[in-house]
Formats: C-alpha cells, sequence, structure tokens
C-alpha cells in the first residue's frame, strides 16, 4: 500500500500536499489500494490551468479513499486530457463518478463498460463540441420472450421523478436500469467562486430529507476553512438534530416497508410517529427539516428554557413507546417476514465490489459508519452504533429493514442519555466573514446522514474562494444496488426493494 | 392479532383538531411575516442585502415576496429596527401571486373556491418537478392519520387522467419540463393547478439557474400558491381546504 497522501475528516490540508501523480500511477496506487478494502468516498474533475500548451485544456481528477479498517481517509490526484483509462473494469465502483466526469468535462473513461450520461445536462465545458461517444441508450434484451417495462419519470405516488427500465422475462426481472436526472437543477455548478449568500440554503437543499445531514457537512468544511472551534453545547445540539432526522426517515422507512406488503398497522402507524420526530425537530428549531437549525461556528437555535427542553424529551420518550409497539410488530407478523426474507438480496461480495454505503451497506455485513470510522464533533464522544453489524447479515429487505431498527434503538438510547445532560456554554463560535476561508487549501467532510455517507469535498483558491465544491450524496453510490437487488426478482417486488433502499433523486441529480 | 389490537389502543387517537380548532404550530415556526413599516429606518438596506433570494422588495416601503421567500428568516435577524418578525401563524395560501407580496396590511388569503364546477372534492395529481423533496415530505403527512387529507374529500391519485388537478412541487427543471406538461395535457378539463412550495412559485432558491424554469408559474394557469419552503403540512392543507370552499375567511 503506497498511499501516503491523508487526511482528516474535516481538518484543512493544503492543497499542494496531494500528490498529483502521474496517470499510469494514480491508477495503479488506487488499484492496489482498492484491493486491500479502501473504497471511493469522491472521484471528481477539476479545471486547471493550461500550462503545457497542448490543444485540450488538461482537467485535475482528484480521488478522495477510505479505508474502515485502518480508520484512515486518503486524497491523491492525476491531470488528464481528452481520455484516461477507466478504472470500473478493475473497480466496479468508480462506475457512476467516470460517467459523471464525461458528462461535466467530456473526458471519456475509455474502456468503460456503460457510458452513458449520468444526470442528461449541459457540459461544464462552454466550448466542448459534443459528447464523447456517450451512448445515449438504455440497456435492452432481444428475445423473443423478453419485454421491457418502462416506469416514470413521473410515478403513481408523491415521490421524486426517476425512470426505471425494467428488461424483463414472464414476471422475472433479469435487469433493472435506472436513468436519473429530472431532478437537477445545477447545484454544484452555481459553487466555485464561493461561499456566496446562497450557498448555505443551496447545501440545505441538496436533498430535503438530509438537509442536517448535508448542512453539516458544508458547516464542517467552513469551520475546518477558517479554523472556528464550535462549542461543545453546539455539537450536542448537531447530534440530536442528525439522530432525529435519522429517526424519521428510518421510521417513515419502516412503516413504508409494512404499507408495501399490505401490512398496514405499522404503515398507519410510522406514518404518524415521522410526524413526530419531524415536529421535534421544529421544536428545535421552528423547521420540521431542520431548515436553520445549523450555522457554520454551532447552531442557530438553543434548547434554552427547561419547558422546551422538557418538552423535546417527553416527545422523544413516547416516540420511544409508539415506535416500539408499532415496528415490532412487523418482526411478530410471519406474514411480513416471507415478504421480507430473501427478497431483493444484494451479496457481501456485490457491496463490496460496488461500495455501497450507509444502512444498505450495513445490511451486506460491510461494518461502514462514519460516526464510528471517521467520528466528528459529538461522535467522538459517543459510540456509534454500539454493536457493529454482524458479517453475517443477509443483505435482503428483511436485513434492510433490521438494520434501521437497530440504528432507531441507538438513537433513542443516545438522545435519551444526551438531552437531560446537554453541555453547557454558548451554541455558537463568533462568526467570521464568509470570505474568510484559507487560501489554497482542500478539506473532506464526511456526516453519517441517515441514507449513509455524505462526503463533501472542497478546494479552495489563492482567494479562499471554492475553486471546487464537490458533493457525493449517499445514493450516488447506492442506486445501482437497488438495481443489483432486483436481478431475478419478481417485477412485483419492486416497490417492495426500492423503499428498502429509499434512495435520493435529488441527492444524485443536484 | 391481539398485539395488533394493543398496539392500536397504544397509539390512541391523533387526528388534528384544525380546521375545527386554531392551528397548533410551533413557536418558532417561521411563518407569516409581520411587517412594521413604521419602525423601517429610512435608507437601510440590510434586510434585502442578507435575503438570498431577492425577496425584500423596497419599491412601495417594505414588503416581502412570499412566493420568492425561504422562511429563512435572516431578514429579520438582519433587521436593527425589528420592522421584520415572523409570527408562527400558518396559513399563506394565495389565489393570485400579486397577492405574495406583502406589506404592513398583511395577506389576502385565498377565500373563494378555485372553480364552482368541482364541488366539495377534489382530486389531485402530485407532481414532483425538481426540486429537494422537501415539499414532497410535507404532501406526504397530509396523507397520514395525523392529517387524513380524504376525511375532505381530497385525494392524491395516482393517475392524470382520474385527476381534476396537479400539485406541482420543485422549479420545473428542464429534464422534467416535458413530463410536466405532458401530466397536464393529460387531466381532463377543467383543470387546476397547485403550486406547493417557494421552487414552484419562483424557482425558489434555484431561481435562474439555466437547468430549470423559475417554477410552474409561467408554464401552467395557477390556481393556488402555497408558499415556504417547505411550507408546513398545516399551510398546505389550509391551502387545499380554500379551494374547494371548505375555509372561506379571509
Amino acid at each position: 500500500m503506497s498511499i501516503t497522501s491523508y487526511v482528516e475528516n474535516g481538518r484543512p490540508i493544503a492543497f499542494s500536499a496531494v500528490p498529483c501523480l502521474a496517470f499510469d500511477e494514480f491508477q495503479q496506487q488506487i488499484i492496489e489500494a482498492v484491493a486491500q478494502h479502501w473504497r471511493v468516498c469522491s472521484f471528481f474533475g477539476m479545471e486547471t490551468a493550461n500550462t503545457s500548451g497542448s490543444s485540450h485544456q488538461p482537467l485535475k481528477l482528484i480521488a478522495v479513499l477510505a479505508s474502515e479498517s485502518e480508520k484512515r481517509l486518503a486524497v491523491l490526484s492525476t491531470q488528464v486530457e481528452s481520455s484516461f483509462v477507466s478504472f470500473t473494469p478493475a473497480c466496479p465502483q468508480f462506475h457512476m463518478f467516470e460517467r459523471e466526469i464525461a458528462e461535466q468535462w467530456g473526458v471519456t473513461p475509455v474502456g468503460h463498460p456503460w457510458l452513458r450520461p449520468a444526470r442528461f445536462h449541459a457540459p461544464y465545458r462552454d466550448k466542448m463540441a459534443q459528447w464523447p461517444d456517450l451512448e445515449q441508450k438504455l440497456f435492452h434484451i432481444e428475445g423473443g420472450e423478453a419485454h421491457e417495462v418502462a416506469v416514470g419519470p413521473v410515478h403513481a405516488g408523491v415521490i421524486e421523478p426517476g425512470h426505471f427500465r425494467f428488461q424483463c422475462h414472464g414476471e422475472k426481472v433479469f435487469h433493472l436500469e435506472i436513468s436519473l436526472g429530472y431532478q437537477h437543477r445545477g447545484i454544484e455548478k452555481t459553487l466555485p467562486g464561493g461561499p456566496h449568500k446562497k450557498t448555505p440554503y443551496l447545501m440545505e437543499t441538496m436533498a430535503g430529507d438530509t438537509t442536517i445531514g448535508h448542512y453539516l457537512a458544508y458547516c464542517q468544511t467552513i469551520e475546518a476553512l477558517q479554523a472556528t472551534k464550535v462549542p461543545p453545547r453546539a455539537h450536542a445540539i448537531r447530534a440530536v438534530g442528525l439522530e432525529l432526522e435519522r429517526l424519521a426517515n428510518h421510521t417513515g422507512d419502516l412503516g413504508a416497508l409494512g404499507g408495501d406488503v399490505g401490512y398496514l398497522p405499522t404503515s398507519s402507524f410510522c406514518g404518524r410517529i415521522r410526524g413526530d420526530f419531524l415536529n421535534m425537530t421544529a421544536i428545535i428549531c421552528g423547521s420540521r427539516l431542520g431548515r436553520g437549525l445549523l450555522q457554520p461556528g454551532g447552531v442557530r437555535f438553543d434548547l434554552d428554557t427547561p419547558e422546551r427542553l422538557d418538552k423535546l424529551l417527553k416527545a422523544v420518550e413516547q416516540a420511544k413507546t409508539d415506535t416500539n409497539t408499532a415496528i415490532q410488530l412487523l418482526w411478530d407478523s410471519p406474514s411480513v417476514m416471507t415478504r421480507f426474507e430473501n427478497t431483493g438480496r444484494v451479496s457481501r461480495e456485490a457491496c463490496l465490489a460496488l461500495g455501497l454505503v450507509g444502512p444498505a451497506a450495513r445490511a451486506c455485513g460491510v461494518a461502514r459508519d462514519v460516526r464510528r470510522d471517521f467520528p466528528t464533533g459529538q461522535y467522538l464522544i459517543e459510540k456509534f452504533p454500539t454493536e457493529p453489524c454482524p458479517e453475517s447479515m443477509t443483505g435482503d429487505v428483511a436485513a434492510r429493514a433490521l438494520i434501521r431498527w437497530h440504528e432507531m434503538h441507538d438513537s433513542l438510547r443516545f438522545l435519551l442519555e444526551l438531552l437531560p445532560k446537554l453541555p453547557s456554554g454558548g451554541i455558537a463560535a463568533s462568526t467570521k466573514a464568509i470570505t474568510a476561508c484559507q487560501p489554497d487549501a482542500l478539506v473532506v467532510s464526511l456526516v453519517e446522514g441517515w441514507r449513509g455517507e455524505i462526503c463533501h469535498t472542497a478546494i479552495t483558491d489563492s482567494h479562499g474562494r471554492f475553486a471546487t465544491y464537490k458533493v457525493v450524496d449517499p445514493s450516488f453510490h447506492n442506486w445501482i444496488g437497488l438495481g443489483m437487488a432486483l436481478r431475478d426478482q419478481e417485477i412485483s417486488d419492486f416497490p417492495l426493494c426500492n423503499k428498502s433502499f429509499n434512495l435520493s433523486y435529488c441527492g444524485f441529480d443536484l | 392479532m391481539l398485539k395488533v389490537l394493543a398496539a392500536r389502543f397504544q397509539q390512541g387517537f391523533r387526528t388534528v383538531g384544525y380546521p375545527d380548532s386554531p392551528p397548533t404550530t410551533p413557536d418558532r415556526l417561521r411563518g407569516l411575516p409581520v411587517i412594521r413599516e413604521d419602525l423601517c429606518q429610512k435608507g437601510c438596506q440590510q434586510c434585502a442585502e442578507v435575503c438570498p433570494t431577492d425577496a425584500i422588495v423596497r419599491d412601495k416601503g417594505l414588503q416581502i415576496d412570499l412566493g420568492r421567500c425561504l422562511f429563512c428568516g435572516a431578514c429579520a435577524e438582519a433587521c436593527p429596527a425589528g420592522a421584520i418578525q415572523f409570527s408562527n401563524d400558518p396559513r399563506l395560501a394565495v389565489s393570485r401571486r400579486e397577492d405574495l407580496i406583502i406589506g404592513k396590511t398583511g395577506i389576502k388569503l385565498a377565500s373563494e373556491p378555485a372553480r364552482q364546477i368541482f364541488g366539495q372534492s377534489i382530486q389531485l395529481r402530485q407532481v414532483s418537478a425538481g426540486g429537494c423533496n422537501g415539499c414532497e415530505v410535507d404532501i406526504n403527512v397530509l396523507t397520514t392519520v395525523v392529517f387524513d387529507l380524504s376525511r375532505f374529500g381530497i385525494k392524491i391519485v395516482a393517475s392524470p387522467r382520474h385527476s381534476d388537478g396537479l400539485l406541482i412541487t420543485g422549479p420545473v427543471t428542464q429534464n422534467m419540463k416535458s413530463a410536466t406538461l405532458d401530466t397536464f395535457a393529460a387531466v381532463p378539463t377543467p383543470k387546476l393547478v397547485v403550486a406547493v412550495g417557494t421552487c414552484a412559485i419562483s424557482g425558489g432558491i434555484f431561481r435562474d439557474h439555466a437547468e430549470q424554469n423559475n417554477g410552474a408559474t409561467g408554464l401552467l394557469p395557477v390556481d393556488l400558491f402555497i408558499p415556504g419552503c417547505p411550507p408546513h403540512p398545516i399551510t398546505i392543507l389550509d391551502g387545499l381546504l380554500r379551494l374547494i370552499g371548505r375555509i372561506k375567511e379571509p
């Protein structure tokens, strides 16, 4: 293992300290690292000055890697022109990153097995003549008995838009291709040159159901670049917000899983309890999604009065009782369990090869959790999760349900322990001008959102403005996992499998 | 079975009293702004400077365009005189775009049912057209036992063919534009359009990005505007009840 350019979560390094390797060496180092269970958190292009006089504008490629076993993060870079040798055949977890790079910058990953646009948008480079031979068609199975089912972008429920194309033989799905981009609203393109006054609000709307997760990753980035020390009470309130967000969404998902197998008691109860968790966030900050709860340097709202704290604590206690009776029913009902078990299975090997994150990975027995592996803030003190998931996790819908239920227990216990003994003191460090960021620096900021690892990478220019700000939502890693889960399943199990991942369209599309 | 009944008993009755009793919202909810123009200091632009979406209008005194407002509260924090404050009143739905620009006289809420022809019941098809999924979160909860939308004869339906109109969220991205227009075309006439959330009204925080269309307002005839980022579920419920004539007070 020859990687030596380590970084720490939420700590800046000088950008010049990131090695810029020759492409062959860059690729070899990464492939060797992945063979030793490193994985890719982020892989992106960054425009750089043309010093070689080449006709092609060079593109810097930056890879952020993580190793759970070594508890280390690493960053390395290289420079390419119009193309590079694709990583995907050797390391499938690069597949979507390479599609993204091709679409944004017109740089072709040669040898990519399925090079289609990731989001269907105009290229970032003004003078880019045409797509580098991007395959626009969807995968198609030929044969007299094969048929195709197309779903979306407008779906039957209140749900975000996406297109799903199933290749079927009778009821059996051979292959599901997921084609997104309908939610693409061009956030990342507006971030360089910032932070602007709009930037914090764009961070909160990367994925509305993960407002706190994404905004926390941004706050950590700014605090790193401004060397801000966040007070302990703010760290605690941030963790309360993040765990309430996890609880709300996990509750909603477990209820929806019940609904998708026609088990209405849990579905009905959980729909309501999810709202109760959202209302708890609103007790703190007025917004059910946690809009405006955080700010760089701390939080904007305090649990200032005993009444407010008591109201929140009572609500958490009530929700604990309510979720216990509502959700345990799933495991007490054989008709539910027979539908969950062995449905939508993803093997541990596939999970590792594809670089899945969050509950989807833990359900395959792959213990990845930023709170444990790369902790920041309150998670330096608290142990999350209390017990890492065993390798024997089955990777099916039942496992993805069970892991959520375990995580809810952990989060509830954490809240009930922390709230009565919140650290005293201020809730925010004195704020600095938004522009006062360290120049020529790089920060990697990871947060374990409820869907998994959120990775923000910021690189500043010589004036301390963002030269690049790259966001990776956990859904970016995990959509392919849903595709794999559907293989050899009945098409009627799609809603159940889909809900067991419950991935973000807008977080992917950005 | 006994466990299900025990659980049902434990969960209790949880439906909100609104509209029969006043809305209960968190004390820190940033709802309807209260504008005290008399306190506003001449020449001071601090609220406008901090607003991320240029929602502060200074042409005629001090006004806020709720169709652009994210309800972030930055203006209220910045104002040295306390001329802008956010109340926790969640009722914000209006029937004309210009009614969202509010000043010292407050808001003119939608008080006429949109079209008599729909009577007391309405079926809506939701179209998520960009945005962040936040509005969808707060629409989804309306179908839970807490708000129990169907008790008012309002239903979110799966097909545009079965609907009386569209409930649109998001700034209408370029990639969703044709799907949104096709869905609208598939709704039988007469039909309604409800724009939920600041994105659907004006593009919200994504306004003027090349990849979107600044909301549904410029693309489709909108009958009801429900502002917020995202709107509180009570805000959406109140709006829909005004649409069917169940709530008439201004």
